[in-house]
């Protein structure tokens, strides 16, 4: 691990002044937040993540859930996943958010890991991480060897010639579905960004994997008013029972009128280069009856452009089953 | 009273202390961009653009079982490092230094955490417990005492960390199944395979509790 400047800023505007003066927020970026520490430290002790800076964010205020005006949710960035999967209106209006998080990780890195961070969490591709082997995302134009190498938890929706690399994240993927948006604030002042807005598909340029830029603070997160009478579910489907990533994982939001749907949000996670919103599938599933080969044809065209690679074809069908299941599972 | 004496601040740390003291002064400071300040301006509420006050130690104070500790760390010293290394309570384990194994879990204000993916820095102010912090060789806990009654080890590298997990588990939301118990165990790793028996061994404190 690189050595490091260690502060502490005593309110947000100072943490953005000195990370505003970062050569990047993406890839290589020689400032960083922390505040989990769960990915950042993981890959600090590999040299993939080498800043010369780190800023403490723990001590801001930012650690709070509180409703909004609309009725919505509001949280904080500092929020550790634990509490968030365990807050009683999370767990009342927000189930598939809840149930996404205590899919992930094990109890103590969700103690430590945040709202933020967990936005912001790295890919776990092996070529990623070590830095002996080339990497698009880590070193642009190296190359990416999963393509013809070990690409079986790699992802077949939203790939490019340059990347593969699946996004990790269980929270984004229920996230995405509950229509979560980002708010930032940055040297130039405030923005919000739409969940589905936040990060970028790998392209030509796998080092940018979100539209932060230096100095850009995620400050919270804010959930739209619960929609009334939906039914939420989150299926995650992996090589072991708990404590382990997606193959294919699935979050929706569906709501139900005479038996036929009235409204569906659906995300899958463990297979996409970013949390994966499939309005395909959504529109395939508007007005149709809530039965199994509706739902099947709606994983059907959420897979419809699927790529697979050399060793996770596997994951198409995967994909579609368990997206099959959690609309079976959420309304029956 | 104990009946072995604790590592603390006035038994063996004391020598750890004086070694690093030592070592501070024979170290020069690391500046990467121009001079460097002193080490007790390196954590700064200022930072400026031209200068990264990069120096080989920073002052830290923990608080650890209730001892509280001020000393001069190099800034990439994990919390787990600090607790071994530093102050030498040795009953924290290393596994895989990655959050992968648990192996490391302390409490932090009476939470579990995994001390291998914190920096010592990010955690003053906060009240730190380690598996001595728990109870003595005289004195068990009784998630120690049902370890022990249960066998929920063999070869016993990572039994404070389960310890640890297991004694945080008691004040979170868990359902009364095994099933239940396993899922928020998930996160300690176990290689000689001693689960059944630590499953039983949090069990049997859960129904005396």
């Amino acid at each position: 691990m690189n050595t490091f400047e260690f502060i502490r800023p005593p309110d947000s505007e100072t943490a953005i002044a000195a990370s505003a003066q970062a050569n990047t927020a993406q890839q290589g970026a020689d400032v960083r937040f922390v505040a989990g520490g769960t990915t950042l430290l993981d890959l600090m002790k590999l040299n993939v993540e080498t800043p010369s800076r780190l800023i403490d964010i723990n001590q801001l205020p930012l650690d709070k859930i509180e409703s909004t005006a609309d009725g919505g949710l509001r949280i904080g960035a500092t929020v550790r996943n634990s509490d968030l999967a365990n807050h009683a209106t999370v767990q009342r209006d927000y189930l598939v958010l809840s149930q996404a998080i205590l899919a992930g990780a094990s109890a103590q890195l969700r103690n430590m890991a945040t709202t933020a961070g967990n936005l912001v969490q790295r890919t776990r591709c092996m070529y990623f991480r070590d830095t002996a082997m080339p990497c698009n995302k880590r070193e642009p134009g190296s190359g990416c060897p999963a393509i013809t190498g070990a690409n079986r938890m790699l992802a077949i929706l939203g790939t490019s010639e340059h990347c593969i690399a699946t996004n990790p994240s269980d929270m984004c993927v229920a996230m995405a579905a509950l229509e979560a948006t980002i708010h930032i604030q940055g040297p130039a002042g405030s923005r919000a960004i739409p969940i589905g807005d936040f990060h970028l598909l790998p392209g030509d340029t796998p080092d940018r994997e979100t539209v932060l830029e230096p100095g850009d603070l995620i400050t919270h997160v804010t959930l739209p008013p619960p929609v009334v009478g939906s039914k939420q579910f989150y299926l995650k489907l992996r090589d072991r029972a708990s404590y382990e990533f997606a193959l294919a994982s699935a979050a929706v939001v569906i709501n139900l009128e005479d038996g036929k749907v009235s409204r569906a949000r659906v995300a899958l996670g463990g297979v996409g280069t970013k949390p994966w919103r499939s309005r395909e599938a959504e529109a395939s599933l508007m007005g149709q009856p809530a039965n199994q080969a509706n739902f099947r044809s709606a994983a059907e065209a959420a897979l419809r452009n699927a790529k697979p690679q050399s060793e996770n074809g596997f994951k198409i069908e995967l994909a579609k089953r368990c997206l099959t299941y959690a609309l079976q599972t959420a309304t029956a | 009273m104990h009946e072995h004496p604790r590592p603390g601040p006035s038994t063996s740390a004391e020598r750890v202390f004086f070694e690093t003291s030592e070592l501070i002064e024979k170290t020069p400071k690391v500046g990467l961009d121009g001079p460097t300040s002193p080490a007790n301006t390196s954590i700064s509420a200022q930072p400026t653009a031209s200068s990264r006050n990069i120096l080989a130690t920073v002052p830290v104070k923990l608080r650890i079982n209730g001892d509280n500790y001020e000393l001069q760390v190099d800034p990439r010293t994990t919390l787990l490092d600090f607790i071994r290394e530093t102050i030498a309570l040795t009953g924290t384990k290393k596994g895989c230094d990655h959050g992968q194994c648990g192996a490391c879990t302390v409490h932090v204000n009476g939470r579990r955490v995994n001390s291998c993916l914190s920096l010592a820095l990010m955690n003053e102010g906060q009240e730190i417990t380690t598996i001595e912090g728990l109870g003595t060789p005289g004195d068990l806990h009784p998630m120690q005492a049902s370890f022990v009654n249960c066998d929920g080890y063999q070869c016993g590298y990572c039994t404070s960390g389960q310890i640890m997990s297991a004694v945080a588990l008691l004040n979170e939301p868990c359902g009364p199944n095994d099933a239940d118990v396993k899922e928020l165990m998930s996160g300690n790793i176990c290689r000689c395979g001693a689960y059944a028996n630590i499953v039983a061994a949090i069990q049997q404190v859960r129904k005396n509790a």
